[in-house]
């Protein structure tokens, strides 16, 4: 596969493509314009469907609408309008709909700032709706990441009938990098995912009651509600996380941080070891499922602390490190906020701070 | 001798009806049923149920459905559609639902022409949540959230859909009808069925907005509902078509 030069949002909206996405509605919200942008451009020319919706909320419901056909489906957005789709967010999961969305996350609360991110960790991992669900969550650290994950995105959704979020930021969405493409799946692989669906999805059956298609985001019986949520908390824990761990092993102070925190973090423990510093990473690859285990394989009796590095104040990503950690050492913080992108040089200080003890 | 009336196959035969006596969601649920079959197409129907009353039937329509966030249904029809456009997809929605929380859902799926059909079912009150206000609710009538009746200075004025679409260029076919006698049944149901050759034929947008009752929500008992409806909601809701591109098609 030859490598391309691409820009983030526009490799994630093409790797959605390839991956066999037909079905794109969006709104325009910065710094994400691009991946509508591209789509609209881009899916007509494989017999897709791109949409303007009239609003981040009409657009996530066109995509509840399409996925429920059967079609691979997809939207994204940045920060305040992921906000607005938690609703059809929440009703994707409850109805078992398979969907992909992207998050390339701005500065917040609020309105914010529209430069690069990390404010969205505890709604990406812990609430991107109401009820109480769970779905898996990517969080790319480069371009290419990016397009690997959007394209088993899809896979993962169809497989488990889960909507997949991919936590990207405004970094990885915004800058150029050269990548590898996937493989383009081919117009008979796409029917053929299509046609798996044909039973559950709401496109006419036959009258037969017993075999309709009946997509529901609620239960009238609250037995049923119930078996309904332990069967999908069942299939939460069936997750396995992923991360990367990187010169843990002799490590006396340990990094952690997930997304384009992760890779800033990553490059300063080169220098740190440069320098003779024994410092480590652990950078969560999925954020949901949370890779715990990961800080259990520490050998604390070496590990001076950690240093949790996160483009958000207060700090959000810590809550789950803390849960992880378990009172073994010390966590401290390095920490911007507001549009601001993590200084490799804040992130080498705050580690030897931690060795000085 | 010959049989000339049955009932839909599309309606559960084993499953009890959960509106209340006088409500005409289950007229118009056997409307939609044996045009269905009358066109040969539950097969091809996906419905879209809004929140509310309006989604009390699904569990005994035999044909596929979904439910839409609260006001989404066009959105969710319009993604379903766009994503299979040989199925016939409809939603059902209340005045709550279209009107008010759907709105911008409702006129901008209405102004890109999305082949589709609405059932809007107008009785001027929410009424699973207990007969709050809706933007269809007549002037000085009394609604749990406007206990002394509406009032336009406070509330403003009800709200006419098929009026509102027939200011988009877009829509093909948009009619309001009624329930409250024999006469009018028929008549909505002649225009649920044209709505959905429309959809059928690639005509595009088409909605039939249907005028009912809230006996329970509304404090009255069935037949006094029905004289309600001719005395107070149709001065307000004027039957008729209001839009039909076919009659300027030569």
């Amino acid at each position: 596969m030859a490598r391309v030069f691409m820009k983030g949002t526009e490799a994630v909206a093409e790797a959605a493509v390839r991956a066999g996405c037909r079905f794109f509605a969006g709104y325009p919200i910065t710094p994400q314009n691009e991946v509508p942008e591209y789509l609209a451009r881009r899916l007509p020319e494989v017999g897709g469907v791109f949409v303007q919706g009239e609003s981040e909320v009409a657009s996530i419901n066109m995509v509840y609408g399409a996925a429920s056909a059967g079609t691979r489906a997809m939207t994204s957005s940045s920060s305040p309008g992921v906000a607005l789709k938690s609703e059809g967010i929440s009703y994707c999961a409850a109805a078992r709909i398979p969907m992909v969305y992207a998050n390339f996350a701005r500065g917040g609360p609020g309105v914010g700032s529209i430069q690069p991110a990390q404010q969205d960790y505890l709604q990406a991992t812990k609430a991107s709706g109401n009820g109480g669900f769970r779905m898996p969550v990517f969080a790319p650290s480069t371009v290419q990441e990016a397009v690997d994950m959007t394209y088993e995105a899809f896979d993962w959704a169809d497989r488990d009938r889960t909507p997949v979020l991919i936590l990207a930021d405004g970094v990885v969405g915004t800058m150029m990098e050269p990548v590898v493409l996937p493989e383009m799946k081919s117009d008979e692989e796409i029917a053929a995912i299509k046609a798996s669906k044909r039973d559950w999805a709401c496109i006419g059956h036959k009258l037969d009651y017993a075999h309709r298609a009946w997509i529901q985001p609620g239960q009238w019986s609250t037995t049923k509600m119930q078996e309904v949520n332990e069967e999908a908390d069942a299939l939460y824990k069936s997750w396995k996380a992923r991360s990367e761990e990187y010169m843990v092993e002799d490590a006396e102070v340990v990094l952690t941080a997930y997304g384009i925190s992760g890779r800033i973090a990553k490059s300063a423990v080169n220098v740190l070891r440069a320098q003779g510093i024994k410092a480590g990473l652990i950078r969560p690859i999925t954020v949901y499922p949370f890779p715990y285990d990961a800080y259990d394989r520490l050998d604390y009796s070496k590990v001076k602390g950690i240093l949790d590095v996160e483009m958000s104040i207060p700090a959000l990503f810590v809550e789950d490190v803390a849960v992880a950690v378990k009172d073994r050492c010390k966590i401290e913080t390095c920490l911007c906020s507001g549009g601001n992108i993590m200084s490799r040089d804040a992130v080498i200080a705050a580690a030897k701070k931690i060795m000085e003890g | 001798m010959e049989k000339i009336y049955t009932r839909t196959k599309t309606i559960q035969e084993d499953k009890v009806s959960g509106f209340c006596p006088g409500c005409m969601h289950s007229t118009v649920i056997k409307l939609i049923g044996e045009v269905l079959e009358e066109l040969d197409v539950v097969d091809k129907a996906a419905c879209v149920l809004g929140i509310g009353c309006c989604g009390l039937h699904m569990d005994y329509i035999a044909y596929d459905n979904t439910t839409a966030p609260h006001g989404r249904a066009c959105a969710v029809a319009t993604g379903i559609k766009r994503a299979n456009p040989e199925t016939l997809v409809f939603t059902y929605q209340g005045d709550g639902d279209f009107a008010s929380i759907g709105l911008a859902e409702s006129v901008s799926a209405a102004n890109r022409g999305e082949n589709i059909t609405v059932i809007f079912i107008n009785n001027g009150i929410y009424g699973m949540t207990g007969g709050q206000m809706a933007p269809t609710t007549l002037i000085g009538m009394k609604a749990t959230t406007a206990p002394k009746g509406r009032d336009p200075k406070e509330h403003g004025y009800p709200m006419h859909m098929c009026e509102i679409l027939n200011q988009l260029k877009a829509p093909y076919y948009l009619e309001r009808t009624s329930c409250n006698t024999p006469a009018n049944v028929n008549k909505t149901k002649a225009a649920i069925k044209k709505a959905f050759k429309n959809q059928l034929e690639g005509k595009g947008f088409s909605m039939v907005e249907i005028v009912t009752g809230c006996p329970t929500n509304w404090g009255l008992d069935a037949l006094k509902s029905l004289e309600f409806i001719e005395e107070k909601m149709l001065p307000e809701y004027p039957l008729g078509v209001i839009r039909d591109r076919s009659k300027e098609e030569v």
